[in-house]
């Protein structure tokens, strides 16, 4: 292999393609043969895409790459639940294993424009319900630093590729943490952006007011490129915002003197692990030394976040999920005799039980005689977490906090415990709830495993996160270590 | 709380079957997210009102301007049983739920 | 035992728009299966509804003719149910915040005038439509899917089955001079849901509601709400009970006949639609679409009374439609005599509508056309003899009655300088008449007219022959 992804960034390879070091068929073919080598450990492509990331590199060398074309002939990685026209996207579902798309997500479509190319599509929880990647219809993910362990999810797949040096970016999608958290134990920088800052358009509905398409790559310039492609209003989606994106590179010098630090004491207490918090607080230290303020506040509706997410969450879900009926696309059952049939049974066949569960969930808190006390009450305290950090925002600059209680738990750890899985997304579902921007970049390792801190900012902040997480980053230099798992694969 | 014949109401609204066993399975667990679930109940939201979306965007229209994006043969690309430019599904038991 | 009956009505009408609610598919009647559709509309994975500011309008604008309360904060709805002409399983409507409450429609039954109360009426998209085959299976074409809808709840004001006819075509009178939909029951742009309960006279508790379904026609409406009645008031004298049931009317026998019996209610899970940010209606906006409103038909009737004499009759049918009553003014503006254009109207036109089959925009007659050719009538140019020809000439081929008369050369011959030699000279070959004539018998008259017509090859003015044919006879 020529281009080893854990040694580089898109920067370098840019540089690379505009000097003729290389071609972007070149780079399709490292890519494809990493991924090759790699995924056997990770499993972290449910379909990679040799057809379309030829074609695309091909047209890319073509048009020739300029200077200004960041992204051209830059091979990149899609979440499975993202839709691309004519590639196989599954959500990682059995209801959907033979589903080829007619039309493409916004941000496939501003890819392409850019000139990325296409390698593949990434393992995930299906329909991206999960915080480990384990309820996938196409087995596990590994994670990169531990095979035995997860990968964390629901963007697993994105995560372990983009830490394993399989792609140097990947998108995935955050309803309640799934960039961060895989981000987090990955060893990564993973961003989710404000609620609306990228188009929906295209991407398979889990939680509508919660989902957002985000990027996970190991340097945080790099996603800072980009998002800054993917960024910006979209006529296809009604809730897309018509803010113009900033220059996000522009923020990107280092110097973070005066920014104003809060860090939430509930983010830091009894439930997240002593390594973690130690981890964090030298990263806080870190901070500091760069010439930032650091204050702790509170966020006091913190600990109902999880149950008004998953009540809020599943609810949309439960809707969202609705169309798998096998009538129009997807799987449907054989031997049917009637369409209650065609329903029941393509559904109960096609979807697994953690979608099951939280369909279950939502259908339930909708449902007449329970709307107000659940689905009602959860909008409410919703009301609750969203003024938290409005308050902290009128003096701060950002929030910081661990992005998980623990590391990367082994797999199979917590599968048949639904209510311990969902505790572990406590600290990253705030900032969907508040549909603020944020992001986890490694802050070190515990037991050998990686710690991320969480860095969220007031909505369309995300120029200060990566002003931040670039600066931090600046000074741990995490991204030189090679995951425990990929050593000597190179 | 949940019961198991509340389980069963709810699959029956979700179209979702489960035996017997899945649903004491099930049971279970949703009686354990329902309880936690039920910590909400510790907060006195008092007259907040319910945040169902997190934009401050409103009025969001779409001009009256026609287009057509995909061709018949893609849209029933992925259907599993189609005739004649029709989708193709077993006979609805009509239950008058057919208008909107 | 006498009963008082409730009726409401869940009218809906599709909103004529280009293109879809949420989809900018065209929408139109009668095309290929799966043809106006697209990903939203098949309700693919990852699709998202984008709202058709021109369904939003025209819905305020029904709402305002309809005398309603428009909602100024308000937000779409799911509403969750699964079928297989309903792809994404909800259907996008408004249920916690309508478009608009409280209106009303003034109607008027055998004389008796009434105010039946609108509770509400909300914008949403329709549903696909489902042909039942035989062999067990059923065929789903999704071209109807998200046609925008405005649904109209009526309060439970009316209180018979003729009211509830008298409330459907007043409903419908109304919403067709807005202009917002075709409001066609046999093209399905109108539908209609009814209920229906009875109580014992002098009770104010409602009875057990049934619906009633398949209505094609408002006649279907009148008569199978009017058995019902009679159903339900036989099973309450009977002993029994009228249960919640959903039936259909069966045209054939004009009976209803059972569909299916309600369990309690339907669970359709319905929640704040997180994919459309809500909505302010600014009064700015409203005020503008109340502009933008034509004069509605009791304001026209008024009109036509008050300002052309018109009898209120008359005044009715010229309202009939907004296509009759836009092409009188147009007429009458471009010089037509009012009464002249409301017989012309009323009569021939008519008379050619219905026996050709078609509306009044599908033939070629102008108001321009048929005011040009009333003056032409009223200016004695030409004949109303010749009028008939010239009417069937410019509603079949739309040309312009002046030059049409002047080319054929039926302009009428009026001028005493050019018939009277003619009339002299027909007196002349016809002593034996003028002898008769004399002798009282007025049928000579009408010979010797005949016998001019037939010189000036029936051009002549009637009125001016007549004079002169007189005068000449009293010379002899």
């Amino acid at each position: 292999m020529s281009t080893d992804y854990l040694k580089t960034d898109i920067t370098s390879l840019h540089d690379d393609l505009v000097n003729k070091k290389t071609t972007a068929a070149q780079l399709a073919a490292d890519t494809l043969a990493a991924i090759d080598s790699k995924d056997k450990k990770t499993n972290a492509f449910i379909t990679v895409a040799p057809e379309v990331a030829e074609k695309q590199a091909a047209a890319a060398d073509e048009k020739g790459i300029g200077a200004a074309d960041t992204l051209a002939g830059i091979p990149i990685a899609l979440k499975d639940n993202i839709i691309t026209n004519g590639v196989k996207t599954t959500a990682a579902s059995k209801i959907l294993n033979n589903f080829i798309p007619v039309y493409d997500a916004t941000v496939a479509t501003r890819l392409q424009q850019a000139g990325a190319v296409l390698v593949g599509k990434t393992n995930l929880d299906e329909f991206a319900m999960g915080s480990s990647t384990e309820n996938s219809h196409y087995g596990n993910t590994h994670n990169a630093w531990a095979l035995d362990r997860v990968p964390g999810g629901s963007s697993g797949g994105s995560a372990a590729a983009v830490a394993a040096g399989e792609v140097v970016a990947a998108l995935g999608s955050d309803t309640g943490g799934s960039i961060r958290q895989p981000a987090a134990f990955n060893g990564i920088f993973g961003i989710k952006p404000t609620y609306g800052r990228v188009s929906r358009w295209g991407l398979i509905a889990f939680g509508s007011s919660l989902d957002q398409i985000g990027v996970l790559t190991r340097r945080v310039k790099d996603s800072a490129i980009v998002l800054q492609q993917i960024a910006g209003h979209d006529d296809n989606d009604d809730t897309s915002l018509p803010d113009p994106v900033p220059d996000y590179l522009a923020a990107l010098d280092g110097n973070i003197k005066g920014m104003r630090i809060a860090i939430p004491e509930e983010y830091l207490g009894e439930g997240v692990a002593q390594g973690v918090r130690d981890v964090i607080e030298k990263a806080v230290d870190t901070l500091k030394k760069l010439g930032a303020t650091v204050d702790t506040v509170s966020l006091p509706h913190t600990k109902y976040a999880v149950p008004t997410y998953y009540l809020i969450a599943s609810s949309e879900a439960s809707s969202n999920l609705q169309r798998f009926d096998g009538i129009r696309y997807g799987y449907r059952a054989e031997d049917v005799k009637n369409l209650e049939d065609v329903y029941v049974r393509s559904r109960s066949e096609g979807f697994g039980d953690e979608v099951k569960r939280r369909i279950m969930l939502g259908t339930f808190s909708l449902s007449a005689g329970f709307y107000d006390a659940y689905f009602n009450k959860a909008a409410k305290v919703r009301h609750l977490i969203q003024d938290d950090f409005t308050n902290v925002f009128a003096d701060y600059d950002l929030i910081v906090g661990p992005t998980t209680p623990t590391p990367a738990f082994k797999i199979g750890e917590k599968v048949d415990d639904p209510v311990t899985m969902y505790m572990n997304d406590i600290l990253t579902i705030p900032a969907n709830l508040a549909g603020i921007p944020a992001a986890s970049v490694p802050a070190g390792l515990v037991d050998g495993l990686p710690v991320g801190l969480q860095l969220m900012a007031k909505p369309l902040g995300e120029a200060t996160i990566f002003k931040t997480a670039d600066a931090f980053e600046r000074t741990t230099e995490f991204y030189k270590q090679v995951p425990t798992a990929m050593k000597g694969d190179n | 709380m949940i019961d198991r014949d509340q389980v069963a109401h709810v699959a029956g609204l979700a179209k979702l079957q489960f035996t017997d066993q899945e649903l004491t399975a099930f049971t279970k667990q949703m009686e354990d997210i329902m309880a936690m679930a039920d910590q909400l109940n510790e907060v006195d939201v008092g007259d907040t009102t319910p945040l169902y979306q997190v934009t401050d965007l409103k009025n969001v229209f779409r001009e009256d301007k026609p287009v057509l994006w995909q061709t018949r043969d893609q849209l029933l690309e992925n259907v599993p049983e189609k005739q004649n430019g029709l989708i193709k599904v077993p006979s609805i038991l009509d239950n008058g739920e057919g208008e909107a | 035992m006498n009963f008082e009956t409730t009726i409401g009505l869940e009218v809906h009408v599709e909103l004529k728009t280009k293109t879809k609610m949420f989809s900018p598919s065209p929408v139109s009647y009668g095309a290929k299966p799966n043809t106006n559709v697209n990903v939203i509309d098949f309700g693919f994975p990852g699709v998202l509804p984008r709202v058709n500011h021109n369904a939003y309008r025209l819905g305020i604008m029904v709402a305002l003719a309809l005398h309603a309360q428009v909602t100024r904060d308000t937000h779409f709805d799911r509403k969750n149910y699964f079928y297989p002409d309903n792809p994404k399983a909800y259907q996008i409507t408004q249920q916690e915040k309508p478009l608009a409450t409280n209106g009303w429609i003034e109607i008027n039954v055998h004389g008796k005038k009434k105010k039946i109360g609108i509770h509400e009426m909300h914008v949403e998209e329709d549903a696909g439509k489902n042909t039942h085959g035989d062999s067990g299976y059923s065929y789903v074409d999704l071209n109807r899917q998200g046609t925008p809808l405005i649904e109209i709840v009526s309060e439970p004001d009316i209180a018979s089955p003729e009211e509830a006819y008298a409330y459907l075509e007043q409903l419908r009178q109304i919403i067709q001079f807005t202009g917002a939909s075709d409001v066609k029951m046999e093209e399905g742009s109108m539908r209609v849901d009814t209920n229906i309960s009875i109580h014992p006279a002098g009770t104010d508790k409602f009875g057990v509601k049934a619906e009633l379904k398949n209505l094609n026609s408002f006649a279907h409406v009148r008569d199978g709400l009017a058995f019902e009645a009679k159903r339900q008031a036989e099973v309450l004298m009977a002993g029994g009970k009228v249960r919640q049931e959903t039936r259909r009317f069966d045209e054939p026998t004009g009976t209803t006949i059972l569909m299916r019996v309600k369990e309690g209610s339907d669970d359709y899970r319905y929640f704040p639609e997180p994919d459309i940010p809500p909505f302010h209606i600014a009064q700015s906006w409203i005020d503008e679409i109340a502009s933008e409103i034509p004069e509605m038909p009791s304001k026209r009737r008024e009109r036509y009374i008050n300002d052309f004499g018109i009898p209120e009759y008359d005044a009715g049918v010229l309202t009939a439609t907004k296509e009759m009553s836009d092409f009188f003014d147009e007429t009458v503006k471009d010089g037509a005599d009012a009464k002249l254009a409301a017989n012309w109207l009323m009569g021939n036109v008519n008379a050619y509508l219905n026996d050709q089959q078609v509306d009044l925009p599908d033939t070629k007659l102008t108001p321009a056309n048929l005011a040009t050719m009333i003056k032409l009538i009223v200016d004695g140019t030409i004949s109303s003899k010749i009028a008939k020809k010239v009417f069937q000439e410019t509603i079949t081929n739309g040309s312009e009655p002046k030059a049409w008369v002047e080319q054929k050369g039926l302009v009428q011959q009026s001028d005493p300088a050019v018939l009277t030699p003619i009339i002299t000279k027909v007196l002349d070959d016809n002593s034996q008449s003028i002898e008769d004539f004399k002798n009282g018998k007025d049928r000579a008259v009408g010979f010797l007219v005949g016998q001019i017509m037939k010189q000036t090859h029936g051009q002549a003015n009637p009125q001016v022959v007549n004079k002169i044919l007189m005068t000449e006879l009293k010379k002899r």
